[in-house]
């Protein structure tokens, strides 16, 4: 098994005319994602990649094609818009890879999402992969490999980071996800951890995590209430300055709050066999399995 | 995107939030007509910086005449003003704000956030105005009243109401204090605002209610949308390198050390600083050159890493996704070749493209150190300089 994404997804891309989302949309299908349309507005009718329909709403795409995930690849300026509309029609799981949306206009879609039974993931993430099944987002594919280690991380190369150490080591993944660098994401760690607690291919999980907020922390504690399988966890930023953004819209310390040290001590307190070099992912990993 | 203090209250002002009578000038010979022009018995001289602690620092001053004003503007334009938040290195100021000076009876504290755990914008509101939050929250946390305020309704006339309430305001402070919050919270949304502080909130003797102070932070995702906002961008209260990294679309942070860094992605480029120090060495920046980064972009990212003089050996870390490993090759041999890089290189790659990237770097003629994954990277690249 995987969480969130498999055999079953049936994925609709959102801004697929554009450059990067026709790549990405065709690296997708090449892995074996099942790629059932394209929306952008005011070019409905046309066709992508060969026999890819493109509609000019989600609802009409929803509606000719059941597509129950969307992958959005919308300018920021536009993206949270995109997000709302894929709500409104109804897609259960909804991946934003856009980066640079205003935090305001999140404020907004996340208040919406709460009355909605659509997931967001993300924005600002590289998305999912359920190796060997399903991939959607940006992540390098020949890396993965199919097995039962799931990834939790707000970073998306550092994750490429421990995946490529695990598949160096023979070790395979169930499912990756990317749940966004920004300080508004749509599903958090907790979330994505229940699903792996209930998911029986998962026998251990890998959280990376990164300074600003107190996420960490939350799922720390959450770990240690409800999660029986091993943890392993990296904090990225040990040597960041305060007060400076780090890339990411999220990774950010203020007011002393938000520190590696900070998050590393309470993940340790709650069990989480935590690491100081990202270079020890993997073996610390293998160590659990 | 921070501003300053003076720009921080022309958004006020446009939000009819009260602010005092200021004037801003240049030059001490504009402080005498800028004094008189406020007409107050007493002004005050305060040093426009992106830094808190400026009061602390001499960088404001009260002067009773507007002769003591021009002196004092005298000794601030163009002094090194050091507070807790400069750094030792201080900051240049090049700017004053002369404003009316008052009769204080209340000093209060409001602040406006995006709070990530609940994912709404927070109101922190507190009676020990003056002080820093961090140091009122440590030692009297119940004196900080905090509201969360649905996107879908906004601040209305309750919510500030409970807030002025548990300030302990009354009279004519309390009833001009809902607007005011009210407005605020306007401020704070229409211009894309991720952090807004006053400190102090003021009330005066004759029962005004004024934001003697505005520190503020507007959210870069949405400068796009504001290009008036975009205007109080101050390049003299930003570092060179940093300034020049934005240009081409790098995100670069310069630090203290003498390992400079290249890396593909935030948490990467973080996680390369920590390995760097783990491994007994001090990276010199952060620099993430992004997921999709071009030949320009990776030339102009080795020509900054190269222009910091306290730069002994870089440290390349990529691992390519979308990003191909032989494009990055072949981008950092032409920057080598053109800028004629003396010192060493190390370079870690990792993901698409790594074989044909690898030759690139061996065919180039160049001395590049080859590290196998990103520890043994780091290590030589600490040993490269010892």
């Amino acid at each position: 098994m995987s969480i969130l994404v498999d055999e079953n997804t049936r994925l609709l891309v959102q801004g697929i005319t554009g450059r990067e989302g026709q790549f990405h949309a065709e690296q997708c299908r090449n892995y074996g994602t099942n790629v059932v349309a394209g929306v952008t507005p005011g070019k409905g009718g046309q066709t992508v990649m060969g026999d890819i329909p493109v509609f000019n709403t989600v609802k009409q795409a929803v509606a000719k094609t059941k597509a129950n995930a969307t992958m959005i690849f919308v300018p920021p300026a536009f993206a949270a818009d995109a997000i709302l509309e894929a709500a409104d029609a109804g897609v259960e799981l909804i991946i934003c890879i856009s980066e640079g949306i205003p935090v305001y206009d999140m404020v907004e879609v996340y208040r919406y999402l709460q009355d909605s039974d659509s997931r967001l993931i993300g924005p600002n993430c590289p998305g999912i992969i359920s190796p060997g099944k399903c991939k959607i987002g940006i992540m390098p594919a020949h890396i993965h490999k199919k097995g039962n280690v799931g990834i939790i991380s707000r970073s998306g190369t550092l994750t490429y980071e421990a995946v490529g150490q695990l598949t160096a080591l023979g070790i395979g993944q169930s499912t990756c996800v990317g749940i966004g660098g920004d300080p508004i994401i749509g599903t958090r760690y907790i979330d994505t951890l229940k699903l792996f607690q209930k998911d029986r291919a998962t026998k251990a999980i890998c959280l990376i995590g990164e300074i600003g907020g107190t996420a960490e922390d939350e799922a720390a504690y959450f770990i240690k209430k409800n999660i029986t399988k091993p943890v392993v966890g990296f904090i990225a930023g040990q040597t960041a300055p305060p007060g400076r953004r780090m890339g990411h819209a999220g990774a950010i310390i203020s007011g002393g709050q938000g520190t590696a040290e900070g998050k590393m001590k309470v993940m340790k307190k709650c069990g989480i066999k935590v690491v100081k070099s990202p270079a020890d992912l993997g073996k610390t990993i293998a160590r659990c399995l | 995107m921070k501003i300053h203090e003076y720009q921080g209250k022309e958004l006020f002002r446009k939000y009819n939030v009260p602010v005092p009578n200021g004037i801003l000038i240049n030059d001490k010979s504009e402080a005498v007509q800028a004094a008189g022009e406020i007409g107050t018995p007493v002004v005050v001289v305060k040093a426009q910086i992106h830094a808190g602690g400026r009061g602390k620092g001499g960088g404001v001053k009260l002067a009773k005449s507007p002769q003591e004003a021009e002196k004092h503007a005298g000794d601030i334009l163009g002094m090194t003003l050091v507070t807790h938040q400069t750094g030792p290195e201080g900051r240049l100021v090049k700017k004053v704000l002369i404003e009316e000076g008052m009769d204080i009876v209340k000093e209060l504290y409001i602040s406006l956030l995006v709070d990530r755990e609940t994912s709404r914008v927070m109101i922190m509101a507190s009676e020990a105005g003056g002080m820093e939050i961090e140091e009122v929250a440590a030692e009297e946390p119940e004196k900080i009243i905090t509201e969360i305020v649905d996107p879908i309704v906004g601040v209305k006339p309750y919510l500030a109401r409970k807030i002025a309430f548990a300030l302990n305001l009354t009279g004519e402070p309390l009833k001009k204090a809902i607007p005011f919050i009210i407005n605020l919270y306007e401020c704070f949304v229409k211009e894309d605002l991720s952090m807004l502080e006053i400190n102090p909130l003021v009330i005066t003797g004759d029962d005004r209610i004024l934001a003697l102070d505005a520190k503020i932070d507007i959210d870069d995702n949405a400068l796009g949308r504001h290009k008036d906002t975009l205007e109080f961008r101050d390049l003299g209260e930003e570092d060179p390198n940093e300034i020049e990294a934005s240009k081409y679309h790098l995100n670069y942070i310069q630090l203290d050390g003498n390992i400079g860094c290249m890396v593909n992605g935030a948490g990467l480029a973080m996680a390369t600083m920590d390995i760097i120090k783990h491994s007994g060495g001090e990276p010199a920046n952060f620099l993430d050159v992004g997921g999709g980064a071009n030949e320009e972009q990776i030339e102009n990212a080795f020509r900054i890493l190269v222009s910091d003089k306290k730069v002994k050996a870089i440290f390349i870390n990529i691992f390519g996704g979308i990003l191909r490993c032989d494009i990055l090759a072949a981008g950092v041999v032409a920057a080598s070749k053109k800028i004629g890089v003396k010192i060493p290189v190390v370079v870690r790659m990792e993901g698409t493209n790594m074989e044909e990237g690898h030759k690139i770097l061996q065919q180039s003629g160049l001395n590049f150190i080859i590290g196998n994954g990103m520890k043994d990277g780091a290590q030589k690249a600490v040993k490269a300089i010892q």
